[in-house]
């Protein structure tokens, strides 16, 4: 997976994502703006995210689930 | 006895939708509608750990960032499975100092190779042969391009398809053969008798009415 590690935590493009998501950026294209990961690995990474239950989205527009807070939570500032 | 024929598959032609695919690449499972937005070059290359597909691939990295100005994604694939690709991405790195920072599509099953005509079984049966597919950034086959097994792509041709395809999309403009960035481009002919006789007051470079050429 791109942004999901096997053992279940997030890769470094995949704390990116969560850390934007967590800062408010909803949009994929958002995210890769704010983020300089390629959009196309936002949306592989989103997919997969929401797959695991971090995110959900409606319409295109993404959000952090309880889960997904809380490993973004962990991300260094 | 019934008579054996060779299935020859359908394949993509220019103008046409690219054919959607969901793959496994050493960037994760990816779609091609992941790169909606954005162009893509999507390139088959016969085997890792090949003499010439190295060459290739220390060259489509190294044009990688003039591509990215341009708005366009690189995507390779092959019949090699996943472990082969990061293994040869990282030895490309290892002897030669060349990060290979683009998707590789392991295509084991050939789903994508076949949906895209990649296999040409009178250069190989079991190998893709090296196609170069643009798709636009509304996922349209824009240029295709084969290579045979012994002949490497020219990456200056890849980047040169690409600033033509971009300047006619901008300006409804053609451009003609050798055309560089910078160069004249071509005026569409005209349609009727009257633009035919106008054209030639436009101010236009022309070699007669149906050949103009104008600085952008």
């Amino acid at each position: 997976m791109a942004c999901i590690s096997p053992d279940g935590k997030p890769t470094a493009s995949g704390f990116r994502i969560l850390r934007a998501l967590r800062d408010g950026l909803g949009s994929p294209e958002k995210i890769a703006g704010g983020t300089n990961v390629p959009l196309f690995k936002v949306r592989s990474g989103l997919r997969e995210m929401e797959t695991a239950g971090l995110v959900s989205s409606q319409e295109d527009q993404y959000k952090l689930e309880p889960k997904g807070k809380e490993l973004a939570d962990t991300v260094p500032a | 006895m019934e008579e054996v024929k060779e299935q020859m598959p359908s394949l993509p032609r220019l103008g046409q939708a690219a054919p959607s695919f969901e793959a496994v690449t050493t960037h994760g499972v990816l779609k091609l509608e992941d790169y909606k937005g954005s162009w893509l070059i999507l390139f088959s290359h016969p085997a890792d750990f090949t003499p010439v597909c190295t060459t290739e691939f220390i060259a489509f990295a190294e044009i990688y960032p003039e591509l990215q100005k341009r708005g366009v994604e690189l995507l390779g694939l092959s019949v090699d499975s996943v472990s082969s690709h990061i293994a040869w991405a990282r030895n490309v790195e290892e002897k030669t100092k060349v990060k290979i920072p683009f998707p590789i599509i392991a295509d084991l099953s050939k789903e994508v190779s076949a949906a895209y005509g990649m296999v040409h079984p009178g250069q190989s049966k079991t190998e893709t042969v090296r196609c170069v597919f643009i798709i636009d950034d509304k996922q349209v086959i824009r240029t295709i391009l084969y290579y045979p097994l012994t002949t490497g792509r020219n990456m200056d041709e890849i980047l040169r398809i690409i600033d033509a395809l971009q300047t006619s999309d901008a300006n409804a403009v053609a451009t003609p053969a050798n055309w560089r960035p910078g160069d004249k481009v071509v005026v569409p002919s005209p349609n009727t008798q009257e633009m035919a006789e106008e054209r030639l007051k436009e101010g236009y470079d022309c070699v007669d009415w149906y050949l103009c050429r104008k600085k952008l």
